[in-house]
């Protein structure tokens, strides 16, 4: 027994020796890594495969290579392939560094796509600094953010709320109900909230935040029934939607009277919930499956087409989708021997590309997106049904809460 | 008035809910001592059985329930008899067996309906809300509570008035003697086991069409049994009754007047609290020395 026990410390500590040895680039020069040898791009895809988050990732991850394997098939960039180097994270923070690091530095990868959570973005975000290489973040986010190395495709709180909040107001009433889960993305979306809230005179009436994975609403329906709020602005995310979406429908509270309005319910959260538990409740974002363009009637067969009849599109995969186009234009105006990951940067400012949500762009200034916001309210076969969309694209401003930082082209600014 | 009838049935929507997790993991633990971490991969594997009869048979929840009682039970069984049965009066190896075991239930059950998050129709009967008092209530959760109390009236029967529970009470205060006069403990720890594994399906088919199915929904509720389990006393079916109650109305009391964070760390610091100074639990079987 002890005998096995020293073995196995003596087999870990080599085994950590040789994983120490096998990064001997940690200390090689960023400017001497030629990126596109051989008539190949090699770009790392980093959405995790395994673990928590997994249900979701995989479907980003899909978007991504189907998006590769688009551009590839008519001849890739400028005659030169695009490679993907995929790595599962397994949702776990830690890994994603990790993960990032060995894309970076041992696959020389010119960009990476990918991460859902703030948590593992948080954790890449690092690498992608200290290695001047550059990240394309697809998801929705809490803003609040201003890095040079990271390309923002997903909506920040400006974008999904200026038209939602307003419209709830005057369709629904002035008293409002936060519940969110507790972490910071739901905090951010709500600080933004009220501040829009108070401008439209209307009153928070609670604001309240449960833990990351709870399952038991029925003290927070019960305040619902004697609050009886005219809004439930709901940022719970994971499985707590699931369980809020379905005990809310078994208290028989009524979606035409006291709605949840919500920023992360997808179609993929639709399908894990059921459309009985969704139907009647909004949700604002940038896509939604039942688009109606030539570019995501395209986008959601070829994805069918690819994955499975029985998949669904949603908005983190639809930006997975275009950004990965946005990419390849940048990519496309360079010379071969130019292409680095900063270079590809300052090309893809301004960068416009026609999205299935529609015609997106690349603000120069933050590196985050022009995105075209919809309002949706979800229907019982689990689509949704768009009620409004906004007759313009919309500018990002990820410190649309702080009126008194502005992130720009140098960096974040006080003003 | 409405509003204290139905915080009042909220605490008791809570408490059922504990009461249906923990009910199995008491009688395991009070009868044969062993410390189930797989109590929770029960609970999942009732509520995937669940979906599995509705998404592939098309069964609605209700005419479900008998067939998992019986599916988790058997496998209950079969667990006891390839791999508990040979671990008793070793309490630490059965805490790292079951755990193990629960483990590779979630890998196994991630890898046969993966990963995504299920849901399960409530029954359409019960699918409406009732008016109790001026209160309204789901009339599904008053079924779950109702269930569960019939559950527990169940087991107290058969624990109290039956031979067989006679049996279990003379295994639960002395093993030897008991064998001696012609008891098969064998075979009794080996039915308790299956029983406790059959509830613990039921528990997770009925919670179902509530929360979301996944491959790791059970590891909440096995602390939340433990909890209840530990407050009640380890020998007393009536103490893990009575913890539920509590536990369950303080929570949803608690949740009300503050959020679900607090409540959550307040209902564990009393517990701490409790366990302090009643380390054998609230109720405990008054045993000669």
């Amino acid at each position: 027994m002890k005998n096995d026990r020293r073995t196995f410390i003596k087999h870990a500590a080599a085994a950590g020796a040789f994983t120490a040895a096998g990064f001997p680039h940690i200390w090689s020069k960023n400017a001497s890594l030629a990126y596109a040898q051989s008539g190949q791009i090699k770009v790392g895809v980093l959405f995790s495969l395994t673990g928590t988050t997994a249900i979701i990732e995989e479907s980003l991850n899909k978007a991504t290579i189907m998006a590769i394997e688009e551009i590839n098939a008519v001849g890739g960039v400028n005659g030169m392939k695009i490679v993907p180097v995929v790595e599962d994270p397994a949702s776990d923070p830690a890994t994603f560094a990790e993960k990032a690091r060995k894309l970076v530095l041992s696959d020389k990868c010119v960009s990476v796509f990918g991460s859902y959570t703030s948590a593992s973005r948080k954790a890449v975000l690092p690498v992608f600094e200290r290695q001047a290489n550059l990240f394309f973040y697809p998801t929705l986010y809490e803003g609040r953010e201003c890095s040079k190395n990271v390309i923002y495709t997903g909506a920040v709180p400006n974008q999904q709320q200026d038209d939602f909040v307003p419209w709830l107001v005057e369709k629904f009433g002035k008293r409002w109900y936060m519940i969110g889960s507790n972490y910071i993305y739901p905090k951010e979306e709500n600080n933004y909230c009220k501040k829009l809230l108070k401008s439209l005179g209307a009153e928070v009436i609670a604001e309240e935040y449960v833990p990351l994975g709870h399952s038991e609403f029925s003290s927070v329906i019960n305040k619902f029934r004697s609050e009886k709020p005219n809004v439930i602005f709901s940022t719970v995310v994971g499985d707590s939607v699931v369980a809020l979406h379905r005990q809310y429908r078994a208290a028989g509270l009524d979606p035409a009277t006291m709605p949840m309005a919500s920023l992360t319910t997808s179609e993929n959260e639709v399908a894990a919930m059921g459309g009985d538990a969704a139907a009647g409740h909004f949700t604002s974002a940038p896509y939604f499956m039942v688009h109606e363009s030539p570019e995501n009637r395209r986008f959601v067969e070829a994805y069918r087409k690819r994955w499975g009849a029985d998949k669904v599109t949603h908005f983190v995969s639809e930006s997975s989708y275009f950004q990965v186009y946005l990419f390849k234009q940048a990519v496309a105006k360079l010379k071969a021997g130019d292409i680095n990951p900063l270079a590809i940067r300052e090309a893809l400012k301004g960068e416009q590309f026609q999205a299935p949500q529609g015609l997106v762009k690349v603000e120069p200034e933050n590196l985050h997106c022009w995105l075209h916001p919809k309002i949706g309210q979800c229907q019982s076969d689990g689509q949704f049904k768009i009620l409004k969309q906004s007759a313009n694209w919309l500018e990002p401003n990820p410190y649309s809460a702080y009126p008194n930082q502005k992130c720009t082209a140098e960096g974040l600014k006080e003003i | 008035m409405d509003f204290v009838v139905s915080q009042l049935l909220t605490g008791l929507s809570l408490s059922s809910i504990l009461l249906l997790v923990a009910l199995g993991l008491a009688i395991i633990y009070g009868v044969t001592g062993v410390i189930n971490l797989a109590h929770g991969e029960f609970v999942m594997l009732g509520a995937y059985c669940a979906w599995l009869l509705q998404t592939q048979l098309g069964w609605g929840l209700l005419p479900s329930l008998i067939p998992i009682f019986v599916a988790v039970a058997l496998l209950g069984l079969a667990i006891e008899y390839l791999v508990i049965r040979h671990l008793y009066d070793r309490p630490l190896d059965t805490i790292l067996a079951t755990w193990g075991l629960g483990v590779m239930a979630q890998q196994i059950v991630r890898l046969l309906a993966g990963g995504e998050l299920r849901y399960v129709q409530m029954p359409g009967a019960l699918s409406e809300s009732v008016n109790i008092l001026g209160a309204t209530d789901s009339a599904y959760r008053l079924f779950v509570l109702a269930f569960a109390l019939g559950l527990f009236a169940l087991t107290w029967y058969v624990y109290r008035h039956t031979s067989i529970g006679l049996q279990l009470r003379a295994i639960t205060q002395n093993r030897q003697i008991a064998s001696s006069f012609g008891i098969n403990a064998g075979r009794a720890y080996r039915l308790t086991f299956a029983y406790g594994a059959g509830i613990a399906g039921l528990a997770g088919a009925l919670i179902s069409p509530l929360k979301s199915v996944s491959p790791e929904m059970g590891t909440g509720y096995v602390v939340d049994a433990f909890m209840v389990v530990v407050v009640g006393g380890v020998q007393s079916l009536f103490g893990t009754v009575v913890s539920s109650g509590l536990l369950g109305e303080l929570t949803g009391a608690l949740a009300y007047l503050s959020n679900d964070t607090i409540a959550k760390a307040l209902v564990l610091a009393a517990v701490v609290v409790i366990i302090r100074f009643r380390p054998q639990g609230l109720f405990t079987p008054r045993l000669r020395a």
